[in-house]
């Protein structure tokens, strides 16, 4: 049975969704800095945290956005192969969706359209980058995340050979943090993506980073790997905004899928205390 | 929570050397006074100006950039969100800002190495404020101009009055790195 869905539906989804979540922290993010603002046992880490909960109470009542960095925005669509879209072209409804929502929210514009920057203006006016998942059924799930730079520039990917295994993933992970620093605003949601291709590694990692952080792996060995690595990367002492202490990240989500038998790729895709996302079903 | 000393530091256009030598690494400070913004395109332009002689459109002297790229304002706002933003993007810069006048940086982040160097030779000191706290901190700031480099829209050149805006010193005048010394006194060794 064909479902048609008009794009317009999608275009004003994504408006609303964006600017909610620039106003609104997730709330297992808010509840888990609630948490770390008890827990931390370094003064001015507990000052910070307590001025983040803060910050977030202000932007949710205020209605305005938790961060002048909006971010760029990351459209994820889980698409029902049984969908059609009709009235237009599904990506420039995405982007109408995104440039909408900007303006509507006063939400910053972020986007250079020229990557090099060669050319003198900021060419174009692309908003976002989108990914989309063919699965079985009609429904649509759409994921709308707002990814700020600070932790986004402080990523990684590497391409390791089986030999290595679990422990240069774990080297990995706490060698990527612990040079990011302050500068991935801490506390951080740490994603890694393990497996695929190049590309697919990067692509896991961000969804991991976008998963909620009170939602572990499903597989036991793999949720044990991420509590064992949250402990390791708590443990270097950065703490909130680099200040010192015991809260340095939230939490390590892992996503894993198969990969080549000469391959083991990497990624860590960092988030910020700010990371935005918010997430709907058409 | 009050367990901790806050120096008040109040400053018009600049910072005394007395300001300056009094505050070391690891102090919580509130800023009173007028700062210019910082952003990558408007940090390349002055420098650009400077390296080709061109006057620039406002002085450096005495200055205190804040690194920020405000949100548009709503109605009736003086600014939009405005908080930190990465202050190591814009490191490369600072020996020709610093040359120029500059004397104190506000941003988010870590500086190292070859990036505090400039600091301690112009005597520039590194105050960090809390990355991520925008809704919070736009409250701090009572006036937004903007001065200079309009075009550049979020990374225009922009004045701003602060008030008691919260900061950590980061890079004082004496050498010392706050960041680095809190990580070593936290981080726990593996057993």
């Amino acid at each position: 049975m064909i479902r048609d869905i008009d794009v317009s539906v999608l275009r004003d989804t994504v408006a609303r969704l964006i600017v909610e979540a620039n106003y609104t922290i997730p709330s297992d993010i808010l509840s888990a800095l609630r948490d770390a603002a008890v827990r931390e046992e370094s003064p001015l880490g507990r000052r910070t945290l307590e001025q983040l909960v803060r910050n977030y109470e202000i932007a949710a009542a205020e209605r305005v956005p938790v961060c002048q960095d909006s971010g760029l925005a990351v459209v994820m669509l889980e698409v029902g192969q049984d969908v059609h879209w009709v009235g237009g072209s599904l990506q420039e409804a995405i982007y109408e969706g995104i440039r909408a929502g900007t303006k509507s929210g006063y939400l910053r514009w972020s986007v250079t359209g020229d990557p090099t920057r060669m050319l003198k203006t900021a060419g174009g006016d692309t908003p976002g980058v989108i990914h989309v998942d063919l699965v079985p059924g009609a429904d649509v799930k759409l994921t709308v995340a707002s990814k700020g730079f600070g932790a986004e520039n402080t990523s990684a990917l590497r391409m390791f050979v089986p030999a290595d295994g679990v422990p240069a993933i774990a080297d990995f992970v706490l060698e990527t943090v612990d040079r990011a620093g302050a500068n991935a605003c801490p506390p951080i949601i740490v994603g890694v993506g393990i497996g695929g291709t190049f590309e697919a590694a990067a692509l896991l990692a961000k969804k991991a980073v976008l998963r909620p952080i009170d939602v572990r792996h499903a597989r036991p060995d793999l949720c044990r790997l991420e509590g064992d690595l949250l402990a390791r990367v708590n443990d270097l002492g950065i703490g909130p905004q680099g200040l010192g202490g015991r809260v340095t990240a939230l939490a390590v989500n892992i996503e894993v899928y198969p990969t080549h038998i000469a391959g083991l790729p990497v990624a860590v895709n960092l988030g910020c205390h700010s990371t935005r996302r918010i997430s709907t079903t058409l | 929570m009050c367990d901790m000393t806050v120096t008040q530091v109040h400053f018009t256009y600049s910072l005394s050397d007395d300001d300056l030598d009094r505050l070391r690494a690891g102090d919580s400070v509130e800023l009173t006074g007028r700062v210019l913004s910082l952003r990558d395109a408007s940090a390349a332009r002055l420098a650009g100006a400077l390296e080709a002689g061109e006057p620039l459109p406002v002085s450096l002297d005495g200055q205190m950039l804040y690194a920020v790229g405000p949100s548009p304002p709503k109605p009736g706002q003086i600014i939009g969100s405005a908080g930190p933003t990465t202050t190591a993007r814009m490191a490369r810069f600072f020996p020709a800002l610093f040359a120029a006048g500059v004397r104190g940086i506000i941003g988010k982040g870590e500086l190292h190495g070859g990036e505090v160097a400039p600091f301690v030779t112009h005597g520039a000191v590194y105050f960090a404020a809390i990355g991520g706290l925008g809704a919070l901190l736009a409250r701090q700031i009572s006036s937004a101009t903007v001065v200079a480099y309009d075009d550049l829209g979020p990374e225009a050149l922009i004045a701003l009055e602060i008030h008691a805006f919260p900061a950590v010193v980061i890079v004082d005048r004496h050498g010392g790195n706050f960041h680095e010394a809190a990580r070593a006194r936290w981080r726990r060794r593996p057993e």
